[in-house]
């Protein structure tokens, strides 16, 4: 286990990984064509290796790296399941790699095509009618809908100023309200999870423009006073939002639509199978109840009586664009060739995996272990560890960082905020028995060690726990020669 | 019949032994919770399944329905470039220990993607002459954005101008995020040459307390700023300077550091990116030390670990949503990081000289094409500043009717600047990148000259 020096420290002057064909026209003067005010000075500070290197540079860093390919990532609230290699294959054809993102609409109805149908299937997923593919991830998605929900009360001449989130949201979903305007107020759960109806009642005023909810909520539990919560709202013509990134429960068995919600983001790089890239790209497009689509975004695909398909960028009400271009195309692309694998018919078998292999992995944990919100969840539960914590003075953080000794990446810690030492565990339903299996009986086994080993831990992995402290008090950001 | 599907890998004994584990007769008992009213009664009106070879014969279908550069002669930019990558830059980028990889929150078993980002903010630093570099935003629109943000926090002033050399699709994005913000922003035109009009920019300062000043460089119609002239006046009047930059140009032409700016962003796709119908793409956004503080998203710095090793990790993390909420810089979460690592494969494997010879043959391979096309009767360049490897020309005629034509003729000859420009009929916006040979520039001419001739 060593260091691995930068590309930067490695190389040398001369060298590089690529060279062009000599050049075919007449080299430009530089003095003459650019003063010397406009021109570069000395040239960037870049790395300077031969090919092999590069790659065997890169090779060793993969290597010191893990993903879903390696092993089970029972991140809560991230979906890790298993990113088909054939959704690979197909964004990498050169019909769809090789378009540019501004050649006219009648050499990219492929494009375009994709496009459509892919609303198509977003819309009937959530009951909703309207689709915008346009946000890059489930925040612009969420940003996205709410700049919707304000543009549709203007419409109306109307400013509610609130908007309400559980205690238990994600950190994005308030982050979107402040970012478009809004005024934030955390609304507290039940000791279940859930939201309190009894006290979201008086929080209802004319003064609230929309509540967004996640369910099953980051805690794994069903929301099941959702329709109520909806009725509530829409008596002062308040809208529910419903943050997708837990809709692997429920796709295909039941609708957000159908719940009472008004707009919602899907999170493609979760439900939908694509890579996360180790933190990116991923796609957030929105789906909206008819009386919010007057508002979606621009551009938007129209299909002709004579099924061609073109972009339209005039919509006199749209709040306007969110980013360039149409989207994240490519994972959208891959989104859907993953949707028609499963198909309608094969849809709900999706979720219904997902919530027995967590129920499962939660009936083999729960003697051990405490689950704060009951013996049964949905897609994926939390535990708790503060009894550990108490008694053998260990957190969840030392049993995250033990399990990498075993080989194991760690379930999501310390989300949500509302549960002390948390565990948040989501097995996905493309892990197979053995494999759930073999992952409780390591954490079965890391409870029975001595503390002392969870302390010292990691010892196993190419680097040892991180001083996090210094990184931020002592910032280096960036490598200097 | 159980539905059978290579990603489910349970037989239906694993299912029974489960289910006895838990403690219920079947899966259905599970979605107990959700009341019986909100669950689907019949099946989503939605196609059946396909197996891997069907999948692969639609969708083959549909990416045959679009005409990709490699089937038509392209030379459409604003934006996007079609650039020559590497071979070793894809196949680094499908080592899945990176592609599947989430987020690095547990970096001891992220230290690839996390020195890799260290590299990349490393590279957005050399390229951009400035001193903090995030770990990506989602695309060159959103990264403008979130750069008057920033100025409009540290300033606490809500105002910002403009110049009308900024992609037009990023004004509009601008404009979107700012919607509720009470942000005013001020558009500075261009002068006759082209560039943005310094004089108008001073008196639109002058006019009201402004968090920052915005060019772009080059700018949308391809001319090359005197990026440096704009920062006295900026910093003068309070504001800061923000450059919206092109990275592979950034070979030749004075870094934004170099020109004073304080905060540089822009479109990241050129280095290596394919054109991908639009995405995804890279935004990067670059800054000034003392406003590290105030930048959205991830950051990745360097520590030690408990073996005193050289090591990285997500660092500054108090201005993000997961720790601050409603309070947060931005509220960004899941970026651009697969992209982020195709950029620093491509600048590892091109180098500060393999760079500057795409910079270079691109401007000669356009200006060779400029000389030729200029030469056309009723054709000439739109401005007459200097320009990199991007033009606009005016063709002395509606431009639509025109492109049609080259198209037919397999070229893509150009943007019509009449997309975002009302009025501007007759212009088109041409790019020239390294992969043009000189026989397509050649015919490029030779097609217009026909087309023309024949209109
Ligand atoms: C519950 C929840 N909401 C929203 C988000 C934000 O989505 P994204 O990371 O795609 O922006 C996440 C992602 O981590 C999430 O878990």
């Amino acid at each position: 286990m060593s260091e691995e020096k930068l590309i930067f420290e490695k190389g040398a002057p001369g060298r590089r990984a690529a060279t062009f064909p000599a050049l075919d026209v007449p080299a430009l003067d530089e003095a003459a064509w650019l003063p010397e005010a406009l021109r570069r000075g000395a040239p960037p500070d870049l790395p300077e290796v031969g090919e092999q290197d590069l790659v065997r540079h890169y090779t060793r860093l993969s290597q010191r790296n893990i993903g879903i390919d390696t092993q089970i990532y029972p991140l809560g609230s991230c979906t890790m399941k298993y990113n088909p290699k054939v959704n690979e294959d197909v964004a990498s054809r050169d019909g769809f790699r090789n378009v540019h993102p501004l050649q006219p609409d009648s050499t990219v109805q492929g494009a375009l095509a994709v496009l459509w149908e892919m609303e198509r299937w977003l819309a009937e997923i959530a009951g909703m009618p309207a689709v915008c593919l346009q946000p890059s991830a489930g925040a612009q998605g969420e940003l996205t809908a709410l700049l919707v929900c304000r543009a549709y009360h203007d419409s109306k001449g109307r400013r509610p100023r609130t908007v309400l989130v559980p205690d238990s949201s994600h950190g994005t979903n308030p982050a979107s309200a402040a970012f478009c305007g809004y005024r934030v107020e955390t609304v507290p759960s039940r000791a279940d999870g859930t939201v309190d109806l009894a006290d979201l009642r008086p929080r209802i005023t004319p003064d609230v423009a929309c509540l967004m909810m996640t369910n099953p909520n980051t805690v794994g539990v069903f929301e099941r006073d959702v329709r109520a919560i909806a009725d509530l709202l829409h008596d002062v013509d308040a809208q529910l939002y419903y943050d997708g990134a837990n809709l692997n429960a429920i796709c295909g068995v039941a609708r957000p639509g159908d719940m009472g919600c008004d707009m919602m983001h899907f999170n493609v790089h979760k439900t939908f199978s694509t890579p996360h890239g180790g933190g990116g790209p991923g796609a957030g497009p929105i789906a909206v109840k008819e009386h919010l689509r007057p508002f979606l975004p621009v551009p938007r695909v129209r299909r002709g009586s004579d099924g061609t398909f073109s972009l339209d960028h005039g919509e006199p009400l749209s709040i306007g664009r969110v980013r360039s271009h149409t989207g994240n195309f490519g994972i959208l692309l891959r989104g859907l060739v993953y949707l028609r694998s499963f198909g309608g018919d094969g849809l709900p078998e999706i979720a219904r995996r997902a919530v027995l292999n967590a129920n499962y992995l939660l009936s083999r944990l729960k003697g051990r272990f405490d689950a704060p919100y009951g013996a049964r969840c949905m897609h994926e539960f939390v535990l708790s560890l503060s009894r550990q914590k108490r008694e053998r003075g260990v957190s969840a953080l030392d049993y995250a960082k033990r399990l990498a000794d075993y080989g194991y990446h760690a379930p999501t810690v310390y989300f949500p905020l509302i549960v002390p030492e948390a565990l948040m565990v989501e097995p996905v339903e493309t892990e197979a028995k053995e494999t759930l299996d073999a992952l409780a009986e390591v954490l079965g086994a890391i409870d029975a060690e001595d503390p002392s080993a969870l302390h010292a831990a990691p010892v196993n992995t190419p680097v040892g726990r991180l001083d996090e402290v210094g990184a931020a008090r002592n910032p280096v950001l960036r490598w200097k020669r | 019949m159980a539905f059978e599907h290579p990603y489910l890998p349970q037989t239906p004994e694993d299912e029974a032994a489960m289910l006895a584990s838990i403690g219920v007769g079947g899966i259905d008992e599970l979605f107990g919770p959700i009341p019986a009213e909100l669950r689907l009664r019949a099946p989503l009106d939605l196609p059946p399944h396909l197996s891997e070879m069907e999948l692969k014969e639609a969708f083959q279908a549909l990416g045959d329905r679009n005409r990709s550069t490699g089937r038509l002669d392209n030379y459409l930019g604003a934006g996007a470039y079609e650039h020559y990558s590497p071979s070793a830059v894809r196949h680094l980028l499908s080592r899945s220990e990176f592609y599947t990889s989430y987020t690095p929150y547990q970096p001891e078993m992220t230290q690839g993607v996390l020195q890799a980002l260290f590299e990349y903010q490393s590279c957005v630093c050399a390229l951009t002459g400035l001193e903090v570099s995030n770990a990506s935003l989602y695309e060159g629109g959103h990264a403008l954005a979130e750069a008057c943000l920033m100025a409009r926090n540290r300033t606490g002033r809500n105002r910002v101008v403009v110049s009308a050399g900024v992609h037009p699709e990023h004004l509009q994005v601008l404009r979107t995020y700012t919607r509720n913000l009470e942000t005013t922003i001020a558009v500075a035109g261009l002068g006759a040459d082209g560039r943005t009009d310094l004089e108008e920019v001073r008196r639109l300062l002058a006019e009201a307390p402004t968090a920052a000043l915005v060019v772009a460089n080059p700018n949308f119609f391809g001319a090359a700023e005197d990026l440096a002239a704009f920062a006295g006046p900026a910093h003068a009047a309070g504001a800061l300077f923000v450059a919206e930059v092109e990275p592979v140009s950034l070979a030749v032409l004075r870094s934004p550091g170099e020109c004073g700016a304080d905060i540089a962003c822009g479109e990241g796709q050129s280095l290596g990116i394919p054109l991908g119908y639009g995405g995804p793409y890279l935004g990067f956004l670059a800054a000034r030390m003392d406003l590290v503080r105030l930048m959205p998203g991830r950051i990745c710095g360097q520590t030690k670990d408990s073996r005193g090793q050289r090591a990285f990790v997500l660092t500054l993390q108090t201005r993000e949503q997961h720790i601050r909420r409603e309070k947060a810089n931005s509220n960004i979460c899941t970026n651009q990081t697969l992209l982020a690592l195709a950029a620093t494969f491509y600048l590892g494997a091109v180098g500060p000289r393999g760079l500057k010879e795409v910079a270079l043959h691109g401007a000669a391979k356009a200006h060779y094409l400029a000389d030729r096309l200029s030469k056309l009767p009723g054709v000439r360049l739109s401005h007459t500043a200097p320009w990199v490897n991007e033009f606009t020309l005016d063709l002395g005629r509606p431009a639509a009717p025109v492109l049609q034509a080259m198209l037919e003729r397999g070229i893509l000859a150009g943007l019509p600047l009449e997309r975002y420009f009302p009025g501007r009929d007759r212009e088109i916006l041409v790019a020239v990148t390294e992969v043009k040979a000189r026989g397509k520039l050649d015919r490029y001419a030779e097609v217009l000259a026909e087309v023309l001739g024949g209109g």
